[in-house]
């Protein structure tokens, strides 16, 4: 059964009493909130997505809960409570559902350590992957959106995990994060792009989700071959250019990249060596999704490198 | 089964594991994570030879916590390597307390355990030069307020901890055991002699506090200060006992120590708690020995109750109203006992005042 095959009351009422278990990339974790946002937000977002036996194996118990009962109606306020560790200050309430997905980052980044996890999105074509490695605010999240928007099967737009066995890299298949101005670009793909409600006020700015498309979700059993890295730069009004980057420059770059290479060390270290060695990598600057789309469609069908 | 200590019974017996259901398995391994102990479930499950046994899904959440804890036991022994040539030319005895040691020694405790911080002590006339090196080598003092400061220095037993400015491990630097302050005053140059050098190449220079000592510690570290982790602590001493005790001179050994340094109540209860939580085979003898050594300081039956609360995993599933008051009351208790009235009525306040609970 999926969350949209139940009706919205009885998805609420099942989210405030004993809790929804949803797949989270490698885990199962279960959900409990009567926070008005948090359930609209995954009702919305998670539509697609099974939902687990309770009695099931969870692997995080989440609570997002108002702080008191008097800031429930006084500036209503929220926590979020990961097996009863709190990893963030309080938010208002309308940011509870971005809190969530922040959370799930949270629980994935710091738990996975059988995965390499690199802050960066990943796609898949053809059994291929493309990594998109980059700081917050270089267009990461935009970019990841539009090639969805293109075809793309969406792994990640957040984490990209790889197994430490066999190096190959696992879907999550999540809501991708969009910031302030990528909002806009991101509604204006179409009508088959369906972006949540807008959270203002936030740390990061004005923020909203992006639903993941249907066959993104009901894919996120396959993972797929590194093939591709890519290191994105956007700039308003940027040229596109294209610069291969050599193996080790990617290799030091992606470390800083990684949320558990010290904890990893040695395994970290090998399966990191190993995506650099199967990947063509690339530095890519560009003004315009137009331009930076078609190339990495064109990478994606070419046999030979694009710079 | 009592999931408020599920994780408790499976380090106790770890055939309850093939009468669990999936929601005991996922009570376990939250609770194991919350209380830092996956490495050590997957290490005694292991050596029960019951690996097979457990399901793939929890079985992935301890391998980690495995692997996790073999990297932290590579992490102390390059950052002790670190220590060693900050304060080699100093010709000091050094003497690794806790974690630290029983990771060097590769005493059974080690395995599965993750490090915090690494704890050594030296002579208190050595602390200015021990200081000044660990300062050289990149450990900076934590930026901690004036009050703390004053606290660490004149009060503690330690210096504020010091941490690494690019590897951001932390050194508890100890000059004795328990709080000066407390009016406990065991005599450092005792333990320092009774000490045992390290048999690793290249570690020659440290040393490990003798067996009784090395318990008494960590029962002082545990029932004179911290709870939080409580039901890892407790774990640490029952490991210990259950080797060291072995050798039936250690359990003589343990209580002359404890009389003699004033340290009979923390021994006392270190035995009684490992004894009940773990099953900690723990000699009559030497447990009424020091309970006529310690008379009437405190209520056993309020003991048992309050420690009971506390020493469970710090999860929501044990988290109850009675455990947050067993928890306030150990935390006034463990103040109690280490420090004279007015100063622990200054210390409160001044942290009460100031809103940051120590």
């Amino acid at each position: 059964m999926k969350v949209a095959d139940v009706s919205p009351r009885e998805f609420d009422a099942q989210l405030a009493g004993e809790g929804v278990c949803l797949d989270c990339g490698p885990y199962v974790v279960r959900i409990t909130s009567s926070v008005r946002e948090v359930a609209t937000g995954l009702r919305f977002h998670y539509a697609d997505f099974p939902l687990h036996e309770s009695r099931g194996f969870v692997d995080f118990a989440i609570v997002v809960r108002h702080t008191s009962l008097l800031r429930r109606f006084l500036r209503p306020q929220v926590n979020f409570y990961c097996d009863g560790k709190i990893p963030f200050k309080p938010v208002p309430a309308s940011q509870a559902f971005p809190m969530l997905e922040w959370g799930l980052n949270w629980v994935i980044s710091t738990h996975a350590h059988d995965h390499l996890v690199l802050h960066g999105a990943v796609l898949e074509r053809e059994g291929r992957a493309l990594i998109l490695a980059a700081d917050p605010g270089s267009g990461k999240s935009t970019l990841c959106a539009g090639l969805v928007d293109a075809g793309w099967r969406l792994l990640s737009d957040e984490l990209t995990l790889i197994d430490l066995d066999c190096g190959r890299i696992r879907a999550i298949a999540r809501p991708v994060s969009l910031k302030n101005e990528s909002i806009n670009v991101v509604r204006d793909f179409g009508a088959h792009t369906q972006v949540g409600e807008i959270c203002v006020g936030t740390t990061k700015g004005v923020v909203a989700h992006m639903r993941p498309p249907l066959e993104s979700v009901e894919r996120r059993g396959e993972s797929a071959d590194p093939a591709w890295i890519v290191f994105p730069g956007f700039t308003r009004d940027g040229r596109l250019s294209v610069q291969r980057v050599g193996k080790a420059a990617a290799f030091m770059e992606l470390t800083r990249h990684a949320f558990n290479y010290a904890p990893l060390s040695e395994s970290a270290f090998e399966a990191l060596v190993r995506v650099t060695d199967a990947c063509d990598i690339y530095r890519i600057a560009y003004g315009g999704l137009d331009e930076v789309v078609p190339l990495l469609d064109r990478m994606s069908r070419s046999a030979e490198p694009i710079a | 089964m009592n999931t408020t200590a599920i994780v408790a019974s499976v380090l106790r017996h770890p055939p309850v594991i093939r009468d669990f259901d999936p929601s005991h398995w996922s009570e376990l391994v939250r609770q194991a994570r919350a209380a830092e102990m996956l490495g050590q479930l997957r290490a005694t499950i292991h050596a029960a030879g019951m690996i097979p046994e457990v399901p793939a899904r929890p079985l992935h959440h301890l391998e980690v916590g495995w692997r996790l804890s073999l990297r932290h036991r590579s992490a102390v022994d390059w950052e002790v390597r670190h220590v060693r040539d900050a304060l080699g030319e100093l010709g000091l005895p050094v003497i690794l307390l806790k974690g630290a040691a029983y990771c060097v020694a590769g005493y059974r405790a080690a395995e599965g355990r993750v490090f915090n911080d690494i704890d050594f002590l030296v002579p208190k006339a050595s602390l200015p030069d021990v200081e000044i090196r660990l300062i050289r080598r990149g450990w900076l003092p934590a930026t901690i307020s004036d009050y703390d400061q004053r606290y660490y220095r004149n009060w503690s037993h330690e210096l504020p901890p010091m941490d690494h400015r690019s590897r951001g491990t932390v050194l508890d630097v100890h000059h004795t055991i328990v709080p000066p302050v407390s009016g406990i005053l065991p005599d450092p140059d005792a333990l320092i002699r009774s000490a045992s050098p390290v048999d690793v190449t290249g570690l020659e220079m440290f040393s490990v506090l003798a067996p009784p000592d090395m318990v008494i510690h960590s029962a002082c570290h545990l029932f004179l200060g911290e709870f939080h982790k409580g039901l890892r602590d407790l774990y640490d001493l029952h490991v210990l006992m259950t080797d060291f005790g072995r050798e039936e001179s250690f359990w003589t050994g343990l209580q002359a120590r404890a009389v003699a340094t004033g340290l009979a109540l923390p021994t006392l209860d270190a035995m009684t708690q490992a004894h009940r939580v773990f099953g900690t085979a723990v000699p009559e003898d030497v447990m009424r020995g020091l309970r006529a050594q310690v008379g009437a300081i405190s209520v056993p039956r309020v003991r048992a109750w309050m420690f009971d609360k506390i020493l469970r995993p710090p999860h929501p599933s044990c988290d109850t109203r009675v455990v947050r008051f067993a928890r306030w009351l150990a935390f006034v208790r463990s103040h109690w006992l280490r420090m004279p009235l007015p100063l622990l009525v200054y210390h409160l306040g001044h942290k009460a005042l100031k809103g940051d609970a120590h």
